[in-house]
């Protein structure tokens, strides 16, 4: 396991391309290459990304749990199976797309399918493309 | 050919996004300090709901209407305009930013059908942001805007209009009432019905160098624009649209002239801000202050500052303007609740009419704006210090909604059940 180095005020954080080798320096030790940013891991398309936050554990069975920041991309088309977060009753929810039998899946045993209404009120508004969890307290909130 | 895009509702249809609740109900929005109202969602239109209405006129009714209502929350409708305009970004690599919710697009070498692009631009930003744009292409940005607002009213174009041959909307042109095309206002409007000259058509058929003669150049240039001849670019507007206006309402009245000053110079900050951006100089400047219009002996008074040379100096600009508060505007026992700083005579920076007998701005203020500007987009933002540190008359936005997209604290919350 190897740690890279974090600088606390920089979002940017620099990578070192060569290994360290005593005695013999290698000319690509003055390159830093460009960095790597959160940004560019979790947010692909900026203009259409939303950042929401979980309330409740109806999706802990995939990894989501109350209080977990979610990336939810509005550009990504839904496909079977993936993470939605939609409109529901005037409420945005979060479950798995079940395109085959047409229903919303939780990821919690105490929450049953529920079958999707044909209603206009429902509209999935983005696909969940990756979530973040604080192991130690975060200090925004 | 060009686009316009435009958002519908653009305030009302962004507290609507977070809020699926509100979606197909009636939302309006308030203007600064809660004054107006200065966006209604189509549901707040069809109650019959009054635009640029003061507020506190209606409130019951309002209330007892069960409509929705937000004081302004710019850090959102800033955020969701940037991301719309990223978006249309996409369909076009010539954009113009028109304002916070519309922009020209060119669709020179579009292959294929237009209305079809029309169409997957308005999924684009419906999809990808979550708002709703009408779309209006036509050969000239009079006629896009044209079409842009024929796109919204008939509920055939379903939010996009193409108008490319022109002889096929003469009927259509003969409904619509001139006060509609792009840059003609309320005095002109009267001027040309007294010469009969009522719909859209009637302007469309005059002779352009008549226009030119009896009216301007701009009303000739309208009449071109409405026949498919360009006369603006992208980037490029009819000139009384070259203003650049910074105003706003108290929070709390202002009676001390050093406050008004202090309010005014950063009014003039956030001027000058915009026109180093867009590249102009500014020769005229426009400072006026008023009292509500609701009190007893309404006060209003403005002064128009012609300065010594082009500029984009916010130093220059502030100095003028304080001066015009300290020796115009400014009277003692006035309760003033507005404020505000229009750059009414712009020029471009570049082709600058240099003369050995007009004054020239120092190179070296142009360097220290740059710094300036550039030390504002960071964290910590540094001021004149007539604009002060911390404004008492910041606004009044009891009703706003969250930051959802700005704010950490803010973040919209999705039920896990």
């Amino acid at each position: 396991m190897t740690f890279i180095p974090l600088s606390k005020s920089n979002n940017s954080i620099p990578l070192f391309s060569a290994s360290v080798v005593a005695g013999f320096p290698s000319p690509a030790d003055d390159y830093i290459e460009k960095g790597l940013s959160l940004d560019e891991l979790l947010i692909p398309h900026p203009s259409s990304t939303y950042l929401v936050r979980a309330q409740g554990d109806s999706m802990k069975g995939c990894g989501i749990f109350n209080n977990d920041v979610l990336i939810v991309d509005r550009s990504l088309t839904a496909e079977h199976r993936d993470i939605v977060i939609a409109a529901l009753d005037g409420e945005l929810t979060c479950k798995f797309l079940d395109v085959v039998q047409q229903r919303l899946v939780s990821a919690n045993p105490q929450f049953p399918p529920i079958s999707i209404p044909e209603s206009s009120d429902f509209v999935i508004e983005g696909v969940v493309s990756a979530s973040i969890r604080f192991h130690k307290p975060c200090s925004r909130w | 050919m060009l686009a316009l895009v435009d958002c519908n509702s653009f305030f009302a249809s962004c507290e609507q996004v977070f809020r699926p609740d509100l979606r197909g109900k009636p939302v309006i929005v308030l203007s600064n300090n809660d004054g107006c109202i200065v966006a209604r969602s189509k549901e707040a239109k069809a109650l019959g709901i009054p635009d640029l209405e003061p507020y506190f006129k209606l409130k019951h009714q309002l209330e007892k209407s069960g409509v929705h209502v937000f004081s302004s929350n710019y850090e959102l409708y800033g955020d969701l305009s940037n991301r719309v305009m990223q978006t249309l970004e996409g369909f076009s690599p010539h954009l113009e930013i028109y304002s916070i919710d519309e922009a020209f697009l060119s669709l020179a070498g579009i292959k294929g059908d237009l209305r079809d692009y029309g169409h997957s631009m308005r999924k684009a930003v419906q999809q990808c942001v979550g708002l709703p744009v009408g779309v209006g292409i036509a050969p000239t940005k009079t006629l896009a805007k044209l079409a842009s607002y024929i796109a919204k009213k008939s509920a055939r174009c379903e939010f996009v209009c193409v108008i490319e041959r022109l002889d096929q909307w003469h009927r259509v042109f003969a409904k619509i009432p001139v006060q509609q095309v792009w840059g003609i206002g309320g005095r002109l409007t009267k001027r040309l019905a007294d010469q009969r000259i009522f719909s859209v058509l009637d302007l469309m058929k005059q002779d352009p160098r008549y226009m030119k003669r009896h009216y301007n150049v701009n009303v000739a240039r309208t009449v071109e624009e409405l026949n498919g001849v360009a006369c603006y670019g992208l980037d490029q507007q009819p000139p009384p649209k070259q203003q650049i206006f910074s105003t706003r309402s108290f929070g709390q009245h202002i009676t001390d002239c050093a406050a008004l000053e202090q309010s005014v110079s950063q009014y003039a900050s956030r001027a000058c801000v915009k026109l180093r951006k867009q590249q102009h100089l500014v020769k005229t400047i426009m400072v006026f202050a008023a009292s509500g219009h609701f009190v007893d002996r309404p006060y209003s008074r403005s002064q128009v500052i012609p300065l010594p040379m082009a500029t984009n100096d916010t130093r220059q600009v502030i100095t003028a303007v304080r001066k015009s508060v300290n020796e115009v505007i400014y009277r003692e026992g006035v309760k003033f609740a507005r404020a505000g700083v229009g750059l009414i005579e712009l020029q471009p920076e570049r082709p600058e009419q240099l003369d050995v007998f007009t004054p020239v701005q120092p190179l070296r203020s142009k360097a220290l704006m740059t710094v300036m500007d550039e030390i504002n987009q960071r964290h910590t933002p540094v001021y004149f210090a007539s604009q002060g540190v911390t404004p008492q008359w910041s606004m009044q936005r009891m009703l706003k909604s969250p930051s959802y997209t700005t704010q950490w604290h803010d973040l919209p919350c999705v039920s896990m059940k």
